[in-house]
């Protein structure tokens, strides 16, 4: 009862109110985790470890600082290590997946016949065209393996330096690189498969 | 023609490569010049440039806030961040 008591107090003199978390914070969240994961059911699973970490850590939130702003932080953790998780189970898959695909001509570098990039004959300027081609390009993502969605994604929704992602997911430069590649061309070649 | 140079009008492998790195990073003084000239050759890699600024605008363009969790979730969410609470 004591405990209780103590608790209740502590996390009022911290300006942190954890049963309006929910209401105020979880969508945001989830639409946080969602662009850069575009897997909900992941994305739910990190909200919600988010708001049990939050819980946890509540005698470390500062007085001063935004909840909102901690929340995020900690749900950025919680995606990084994610990513890490992820790409450590992908990491063997990258050659294999590499030899199925024949872009180019192995002796020329000139593209194969089949892997041609056409025009998608589509009007950037057309929100409908753009939302569907959106959708297609989620399911698109969701195919690539893990370790290449995560280094394409800490790019480009986070806008990390490539050094810091090479650290982050243990990759040498010139396997960043060559995956950034990779993944440009799976996600371009699946596009245009889908869209036509 | 230097090999480099030559290497590079006619392989697209490459140019894509530079492509990418030119998009999401830096190429030299060089790569710029022969990828230049690869693309001035090659209408296919043209297009590749195209959609690939193309994907990752898209791909950064997603609207987060056309995500919102259901009812029932934030339901049990807040149950077990009560249940939490009373833990102690």
């Amino acid at each position: 009862m004591q405990n209780e008591t103590d608790k209740g107090l502590t996390a009022k003199s911290l300006h942190s109110d954890p049963l309006s978390w929910v209401e105020k914070y979880a969508d945001y969240l989830y639409g946080f985790a969602m662009s850069r994961l575009r897997d909900e059911d992941v994305a739910k699973d990190l909200v919600q470890d988010t708001f049990l970490a939050g819980l946890q850590r509540l005698d470390r939130f500062e007085e001063n600082s935004e909840e909102k702003t901690w929340l995020t932080a900690i749900l950025k953790n919680k995606i990084t290590d994610f990513y890490r998780k992820r790409s450590a189970i992908n990491l063997k898959v990258i050659n294999a997946e590499d030899e199925q695909q024949d872009f180019f001509d192995a002796e020329s570098g000139h593209w194969t016949e089949k892997h041609y990039p056409t025009a998608f004959g589509l009007e950037a300027d057309n929100p409908l065209m753009m939302k569907e081609l959106g959708s297609i390009l989620n399911e698109c993502l969701a195919k690539l393996p893990g370790l290449w969605f995560s280094v394409f994604s800490m790019k480009h929704m986070d806008d990390l330096a490539s050094e810091l992602i090479c650290t982050e997911l243990k990759l040498t430069a010139a396997n960043f690189w060559v995956i950034m590649h990779r993944t440009k061309l799976n996600l371009r070649a699946c596009l245009q498969k889908n869209w036509n | 023609m230097t090999s480099a140079l030559k290497n590079i009008i006619y392989n697209c492998k490459q140019a894509t490569f530079l492509i990418e790195k030119r998009i999401a990073g830096k190429i030299t003084a060089a790569e710029t010049l022969r990828l230049h000239i690869h693309l001035a050759g090659c209408s296919v890699c043209k297009v590749y440039q195209q959609q690939s600024i193309l994907i990752n605008r898209i791909f950064v363009g997603f609207e987060n806030t056309d995500f919102k969790l259901d009812e029932a979730f934030k339901k049990t969410l807040t149950e077990k961040i009560e249940k939490e609470i009373n833990k102690n």
